[in-house]
This record gives C-alpha cells, sequence and structure tokens, in this order.
C-alpha cells in the first residue's frame, strides 16, 4: 500500500517537472513552429544564474523569480536577435524547413560550451530552499516531503497563470491566433513579432523555473554538461509529444503521465529498463497516435 | 468624384516577381464614402494590389498617397493603426477561436494593457475588445453565432465573420476580397445590401468577379489586364468600354 502510494508520490513530482519543461517547448512551438532544442541550455543557464544569486543574497525565492527573469530575457533575446533574423534569411529552399531545428541545435552546444568557459568544470549545487525529508504517517516516512510539495504547487501555480494568460488575455489570443496564421494575424493588426517573442520569453521563464525546481531534488550537481538537465530536454520532449504538442493542458498531463510511468517502472520493474519505457512510450505514441494522446480535440490548437 | 483629396492613391505602382511584372505603373484613387471596384481576369494582379496595400508583398516601385500625403508603404500589422482592414479570399478565419474570439483579434491595437496586468486579474481590455466585437457582429447581424467555433460554421458565415473582423477596427477604408465569392444567390443579394450599407460608414475597396455585385455597389472601377489598368471610371462607362468587354467581360466569369 505505501509502495504503491510512494510510486504515486514519486511520479508526481518528477511527473511535475517534466510538464514544465514541456509547457516550455509548446510554448516555443506553438509561437514560432520551432521545436526548441536549446530549452535545455536556457534552463541550465537561468539555473547557474540563480545559483550566482543564492551564493550572494541566500534566498532561493529571489534566485528562483531571478532565474525565471533572466531565462524569459535570454529567451526573447535568442527569438528578436538570432530567430527573427533566421527566419529572414532561410525563409526559402530546403533549407527553411531544418533551419529553426539546427539552428536551437546549435544554440544548446553553444550555450553549454559558453558556460563551461566561464563556469569551467566546477560543479555547483543549489541546497533545498524547504526539508527534503518527507513527510511521515503513523511511522510510515512518505516520498513526499516539503520541498516535493513546493514544486508541484509551483508547477500547478505556474500552469494556472500560463493558461489565464492564454485563454483569459487579449494578448493569448493574439498569441493563438499569430501561432496558427501570422499573415492573417498581422492583417488584423497583430503585432506578430512581438507577440512571438513574448511566446519565446514565457517559454524562457518556464525552463528556467523548471531548471531551478529539478536541481535541488535530489538531482545531483549543476553543471555545464549536466545529464540531468539533457534528460530533462528528452523527458519535456516526450511529455510534450504525448500531449500533442499544442496543448499547454496536454504538456502537463503528458509529463505526469510520463512521470507515473517511470515511476511504476522504477520501483515496481528495474530502474535500467526507465529510459527503454521512455523511448518505448515515445515511440508508441508516434506510430499509434501522433496527435497525443491527450491533445485529441479537433484542430488541437486551443 | 469629389475634388478633395483622396483618402488613398498609388501612384506607378509596379511589383515584379522576379523578373514578371505583376503591376505596372497602377494609378489607383479611393475618395470619402466611394465604394472602388478592381475587376479583371484571374492573374491581371487584382489581388498583388491588394497585397501590396497590406504589405503582403513588396512593391518595387511607386509611392502611396494617404490622406493627401505621401506615406512609406505600410507594413501588415501597421494596417490597423492607419484605419485600413482586408477581408481575405480564403476568409482565414481561425478555426479553434470562437467566433466572437475572432472577431477580437481584429480590435487588438484598441488593447493597451501588458503582459504583466493582463496575467494578474486585469480583464478589462478582454472585456472591452469582447464589447467591441459584440458590436462588429451585430452590423453583419451575427450575434447569435458568437460563441460558435468559428469551424463549424458555415461557408456564408464565415464570410460574415471575416467582416466583422475588419469592421472591428473601425476602419475608414475597408477591402474586401471577393466578398459574393462562392456564396448562392440569396447571399449575394445580403452581402449586396451590406456593402450598401457600410459605404456611409467607410470608403470600401473591392476585388469582385460577380459582375451583378459590381455594378451595383461600385461607384468607380479599374479594370486589370497583365498587371495594367486599361480601363478606369465610372461603372457604367467602364462596362460599356469596348477594351473591357473584349479583355474581360466577354470571357466567361469564373
Amino acid at each position: 500500500m505505501y509502495k504503491f502510494l510512494n510510486t504515486v508520490l514519486i511520479g508526481i513530482t518528477s511527473g511535475a517537472i517534466y510538464s514544465l519543461m514541456a509547457l516550455a517547448l509548446v510554448l516555443v512551438w506553438r509561437s514560432t513552429r520551432v521545436v526548441n532544442f536549446a530549452q535545455a541550455g536556457q534552463a541550465l543557464l537561468s539555473t547557474y544564474i540563480g545559483y550566482e544569486v543564492i551564493q550572494n543574497f541566500h534566498s532561493f525565492w529571489l534566485a528562483l523569480a531571478i532565474a525565471m527573469v533572466a531565462g524569459a530575457a535570454v529567451a526573447a533575446l535568442i527569438d528578436a536577435i538570432f530567430m527573427r533574423t533566421l527566419f529572414k534569411r532561410a525563409a526559402e529552399g530546403p533549407i527553411a524547413g531544418v533551419a529553426p531545428i539546427i539552428a536551437t541545435l546549435g544554440l544548446l552546444g553553444l550555450i553549454r560550451a559558453l558556460l563551461g568557459l566561464v563556469v569551467g568544470g566546477k560543479e555547483a549545487s543549489i541546497r533545498p530552499p524547504v526539508s527534503n525529508i518527507g513527510f511521515t504517517i503513523s511511522g510510515h516516512t512518505l516520498a513526499f516531503s516539503p520541498l516535493k510539495l513546493l514544486i508541484v504547487a509551483s508547477v500547478l501555480f505556474l500552469m494556472l497563470v500560463l493558461s489565464l494568460i492564454f485563454q483569459h488575455t487579449n494578448v493569448g489570443l493574439a498569441l493563438r491566433a499569430s501561432a496558427y496564421a501570422p499573415e492573417i494575424a498581422r492583417l488584423a493588426g497583430v503585432k506578430v513579432d512581438g507577440i512571438r517573442t513574448l511566446g519565446w520569453a514565457l517559454a524562457g521563464a518556464a525552463g528556467a523555473a523548471a531548471g531551478m525546481l529539478q536541481t535541488p531534488d535530489g538531482n545531483g550537481a549543476l553543471s555545464p554538461d549536466s545529464l540531468e538537465f539533457s534528460l530533462l530536454l528528452v523527458f519535456g520532449f516526450i511529455a510534450a509529444v504525448i500531449g500533442g504538442l499544442e496543448s499547454l493542458v496536454g504538456a502537463v498531463l503528458g509529463g505526469l503521465l510520463l512521470g507515473l510511468v517511470l515511476a511504476f517502472v522504477l520501483i515496481y520493474i528495474s530502474g535500467s529498463l526507465v529510459f527503454i519505457t521512455a523511448f518505448v512510450l515515445l515511440i508508441i505514441v508516434l506510430l499509434v497516435k501522433p496527435g497525443g494522446l491527450i491533445g485529441s480535440r479537433r484542430g488541437r490548437r486551443a | 468624384m469629389s475634388s478633395a483629396a483622396p483618402l488613398l492613391a498609388t501612384r506607378k505602382l509596379s511589383v515584379d516577381f522576379g523578373g514578371l511584372k505583376a503591376l505596372q505603373d497602377i494609378h489607383l484613387e479611393l475618395h470619402e464614402n466611394e465604394v472602388v471596384g478592381v475587376i479583371g481576369p484571374n492573374g491581371a494582379g487584382k489581388t498583388t494590389l491588394f497585397n501590396a496595400l497590406c504589405g503582403l508583398v513588396t512593391p518595387s516601385a511607386g509611392d502611396l498617397i494617404l490622406n493627401g500625403k505621401s506615406h512609406k508603404w505600410p507594413r501588415t500589422y501597421e494596417l490597423a493603426d492607419l484605419g485600413i482592414a482586408r477581408t481575405l479570399q480564403g476568409v482565414g478565419l481561425f478555426p479553434d477561436l470562437t467566433v466572437v474570439e475572432n472577431v477580437m483579434i481584429g480590435a487588438e491595437k484598441f488593447a493597451h494593457s501588458g503582459l504583466i496586468s493582463a496575467a494578474f486579474g486585469s480583464s478589462r481590455d478582454e472585456n472591452k475588445l469582447r464589447e467591441r466585437a459584440m458590436l462588429a457582429l451585430e452590423r453583419v447581424y451575427t450575434t447569435r453565432l458568437a460563441n460558435r467555433r468559428a469551424d463549424t460554421l458555415s461557408y456564408p458565415d464565415t464570410k460574415r465573420v471575416a467582416i466583422a473582423r475588419a469592421l472591428v477596427s473601425e476602419p475608414k477604408i475597408l477591402m474586401l476580397d471577393e466578398p459574393a465569392g462562392g456564396l448562392g444567390p440569396e447571399d449575394i443579394a445580403w452581402m449586396n445590401s451590406l456593402i450598401h450599407n457600410l459605404k456611409s460608414q467607410c470608403s470600401i475597396l473591392i476585388v469582385e468577379h460577380h459582375m451583378d455585385v459590381v455594378m451595383s455597389v461600385c461607384d468607380r472601377l479599374y479594370v486589370l489586364n497583365f498587371g495594367q489598368v486599361i480601363s478606369s471610371g465610372a461603372s457604367e462607362a467602364v462596362r460599356r468600354n469596348p477594351a473591357v468587354i473584349a479583355a474581360y467581360l466577354g470571357v466567361s466569369e469564373t
């Protein structure tokens, strides 16, 4: 009974972080039709910035806020300076389809290499802002600590804010319209370039939050070639695909589903099967329901 | 034609598509409360002319005059602020948004609040845009469709909503790209009377194939063929011009 409960709790916590990353990827995809591999690098960079804030001001919360703002700013700059130029220069021919993807892969390498130059091989770690010792119920220690509660609550809060922006503000409306048909949105008076940059910025903030929240959760040290951040990207992608790549709600549910499945495999079967399961799940979804398990509503773009 | 400066005019507008002259030396004028039609056979350059005016195509030469003053060719998103709105041949509604949301997008220029206030509670702008959108829907008699998803509408209804989306920005110049295209006789009659009604509220530039509609609503016509104006003037006179009959009216209408 406790084993089952703990598995569910572990699944939800790690799933919540995949959800955040998936949200970041879906936001960029929806606002600019770019698959942003650099998101892992941006999250890593933002987390390093958060780490520096903690070193100087000793506040995790301040660090989280600054990391998110920095993540948003970096993402906005990438879009406004780099991607916008790329879309103008490589607008036609066979390169047009792949250029943005290759560009974000290049950016990922570049960010990591530059971070390596600046911080060197030195590893850093972030201390949890609240206890990471599990709650106990009648003598049993649960796999759910104040830190994990904080992670889940933060993800839910960010999700709520994002969906409010998307569904209930004119900015969200402009975001949805620009993603679907930029030319028509422009004709209707939407400043599409600015709106796209805003989509990147929101994604940058979400990615930064994912990085800041995952690092203290026993997920090892921060380093420029961090395996954890690569996994965050991979699992974020799988979650986004499960969710149908178009839907914010889908991304969150996809992340939670992936987290749960992987937790059950980890605890009930074997840790060595976690990766395989994640990729098999990805391939099955792509082959059987390429539109995603969750975002199956017609249109799938809301 | 009034003697006042035209609301919109082009001088020697030319568009090249990689050596192909899509438009050549177009002089076009649109005056206040005037309905001007642009007609011509398929491929004559009518839509290219619209696209050039909307910043979707970059002119290779020529000047734009707005309200009597020379103006640089606008970027697409600046049109709304310049008081110009356009509908598209392909209608171009966002299928997964509701009708009222589709129209609200056209009212974007009236929104002022930034992201921060938008994110934290202030839905003032949203409500304001929604009100404007409802008023625009009323002007095309489609408020009953407000909460339907755009992809559930009949084709004639999508055309109405597209016009509402153009009207919501309160344009001085309304550009209609084949408003009657694909409509049955009843809806054409409806569109006809709608355009007559709108005439008192704005100037209208219209590309249209249905000659009945064109003759009924347009004060003046420009006839394009192979990217050049082959005739222009009052609708009746143009219709009787032999060159026009040869180039266009004699050819089967599409």
